[in-house]
């Protein structure tokens, strides 16, 4: 880059200020590189080449007789009709369909509450709520399980004393909710935080005027602060799509609580883990690694374009 | 007095004035006093205790001993068996428990630290320098956020247990320094928090570059790097995906790998029940350091997430 910048100007430029002034750019250049650099050589060392080495990975397949041979899309079409890998996206895909909208619903009306002025110990509510974002999901998962648990969890010490039967909530059907519940109760108060955020910086000219008309707090919620930290919503929404594919910890520690409830490929990732470790096959976990990346991808991509419609429609 | 200095100190002075103008601005944002509802602050309240309930157990429960735990109703205490849990969790076998916490820390602290300063460093310059090359390497930044950290997790142990690299510190570490989403939030942090008069200022003194970034930039961009400093300080603390497929040898576990290693002990039955008042009282210890950050350090963190949530 320096080279180009040295040898371009000289004959075209024969007015000293003009070269002064390159130099000057040089050097805000070569500072500019300088401080960017590290952290692409990191970024592109734990990014990028463990992506390009997975993609080059599930390409291949591994025998025990005959060692690694070119497989083309093999893995590919092994996880498109995999039964297990599907089973699991699906498993996700219903999470994030109920999970997600309850956590950002919530976690708006509670930033929207705190920024409303209306309630009493909204400071010590906003740290309370934030809190469980800075527990584990390891100790997160821990505790609830045992909260859950039918030997000494407080909910089945309630049923029991009533004359009930411990609560369903680490069986077949209650597990998945149960696992809602552990997201929600960890990640609804950093959504909180993020929206509440975006709400503090909007100017107060902008809903000062619909106050004095008469607006009641609930419309001017509705009709001027949802619309505005639109952007912080949005990217809410985004995070929570990413995690919801990726969930592992959750899953992984409830197995020891309920074995026969979360089998070995309950999550993709969960599944990609155990195609790596248990079953050593690389090739074939690179290439559902990759193609969880890819769902991950697309789904996040449609709900920025249904969003952006949206806006154009309103 | 040399320019650097000169110029230390004007960024000191406009750091005091803007943490004056924050201040200001809060009681400020809310001129007209509106009554109190009563309904919100219940509801609210109400709220609150859900997730307040959870961590008010783990104290309870990390008092009792373990016979209590199963005999005793778990949202009140019985006997008082606090420290003699601990020693339990300090002393249970051979204190493995100690070097979990410090690995913890050291994979915490170096990764935050790093992470921190490449994306001040980095978001800085997209900030505040015009370079060939500058909107598609921003571009890669922004698309990267999009890349699923555990996505990519099984993709990079593979690429390290062909270099060598599983199963040490670096393991841990390497991977947790680039946060693409730290670049994007410090540029736009660093774009309002460095006034590029300033910057101007001292080239004109005939400050170096570099220089700037050290002496002035720097302590201006500090709440936005806390901010990050801190969320990977989470991240890290907190990641247990990475560690448990790259470490093999118990000595370099953390204390989520740890707890989750006793906790399958403990479900695996075999006489192992007592370990459970143990496992709580090691979960209430491990949350204890982040808590206290957060609370320590909320001005920094919550300033900001104010300029990353707003601009996106």
């Amino acid at each position: 880059m320096s080279t180009l910048v040295d040898a371009a100007p000289a004959p075209t430029t024969p007015l000293p200020r003009r070269s002064r002034l390159t130099a000057a750019k040089r050097r805000q250049y070569g500072a500019a590189y300088t401080l960017v650099l590290p952290f692409f050589i990191v970024f592109v060392a734990t990014m990028i080449v463990p992506l390009v080495y997975a993609g080059y990975l599930s390409l291949y397949r591994t025998r025990l007789i005959g060692g690694t041979s070119f497989a083309g899309a093999e893995n590919y079409i092994r996880a498109l009709t995999d039964p297990l890998f599907l089973s699991g996206v699906a498993r996700m895909a219903i999470f994030l369909v109920i999970q997600v909208p309850i956590m950002i619903a919530l976690a708006l009306f509670f930033a929207l509450a705190l920024d409303s002025g209306m309630m009493k110990l909204a400071r010590f509510s906003r740290l309370a709520i934030f809190v469980p974002y800075a527990v584990p999901g390891v100790v997160a998962t821990l505790m609830w399980g045992y909260l859950y648990g039918p030997d000494f969890g407080p909910f089945a010490q309630i049923s029991r004393s009533l004359g009930f039967g411990p609560p369903p909530f680490l069986t077949q059907n209650g597990m998945l909710f149960s696992i809602m519940n552990i997201v929600n109760w960890a990640f609804i108060g950093y959504n909180m935080i993020i929206i509440y955020a975006a709400l503090r910086s909007i100017p107060s000219e902008l809903y000062e005027a619909a106050r004095v008309d008469g607006a009641s707090e609930p419309r001017i919620a509705l009709s001027i602060k949802i619309p505005a930290v639109r952007p912080a919503l949005l990217l809410t929404v985004i995070f929570s799509v990413i995690g919801t594919f990726q969930l592992f910890t959750e899953p992984k520690l409830m197995h020891t609580l309920a074995p026969n409830v979360i089998g070995t490929a309950y999550t993709p990732n969960l599944y990609a883990y155990n195609i790596a470790f248990v079953n050593q096959d690389a090739n074939y976990a690179a290439a559902l690694a990759f193609l969880l990346g890819i769902v991950i991808m697309i789904v996040s991509y449609i709900v920025q374009l249904t969003s952006q419609r949206k806006e154009r429609l309103s | 007095m040399t320019a650097a200095d000169r110029m230390s100190e004007i960024a000191s002075a406009s750091e005091e004035l803007r943490a004056d103008l924050d201040e200001a601005a809060e009681p400020g944002r809310n001129p007209a006093r509106k009554p109190t509802s009563w309904l919100l602050t219940i509801f609210m309240l109400i709220s609150v205790g859900y997730f307040l309930v959870p961590l008010f157990w783990l104290v309870v429960a990390s008092t009792k001993s373990n016979a209590d735990l199963f005999s005793t109703f778990g949202l009140w205490f019985a006997d008082f068996n606090l420290f003699e849990n601990i020693r339990t969790v300090l002393t249970f076998q051979d204190g493995v428990f100690i070097s979990w916490a410090i690995n913890s820390a050291i994979y915490a602290v170096v990764s935050a630290v790093g992470a921190a300063f490449l994306s001040t460093a980095a978001g800085y310059a997209f900030a505040k320098y015009q370079f060939p090359g500058k909107a598609a390497l921003f571009a890669i930044t922004l698309g990267a956020i999009m890349i699923p950290a555990a996505a990519l997790t099984v993709p990079t142990y593979l690429l390290f247990a062909r270099a060598g690299l599983t199963d040490t510190y670096w393991a841990i570490i390497l991977p947790s320094l680039a946060t693409p989403f730290g670049v994007f939030l410090m540029r736009v942090y660093a774009a309002d928090a460095v006034d590029s008069a300033l910057i101007e200022a001292a080239r004109v003194d005939g400050v170096g570059e570099l220089r700037i970034f050290f002496t002035v930039a720097l302590r201006l961009l500090l709440p936005g790097s806390v901010t990050v400093l801190l969320f990977s300080l989470v991240a890290t603390w907190n990641n247990y995906f990475l560690p448990l497929i790259m470490l093999n040898s118990e000595e370099k576990f953390p204390l989520t790998v740890g707890l989750a290693l006793w906790q399958s002990t403990a479900a695996g039955g075999s006489g192992s029940r007592a370990l459970f008042s143990t496992i709580i009282t090691g979960s209430l210890l491990s949350i204890v350091p982040l808590v206290i950050a957060f609370l320590f350090l909320q001005r920094y963190w919550q300033s900001g997430l104010a300029s990353g949530g707003v601009k996106t």
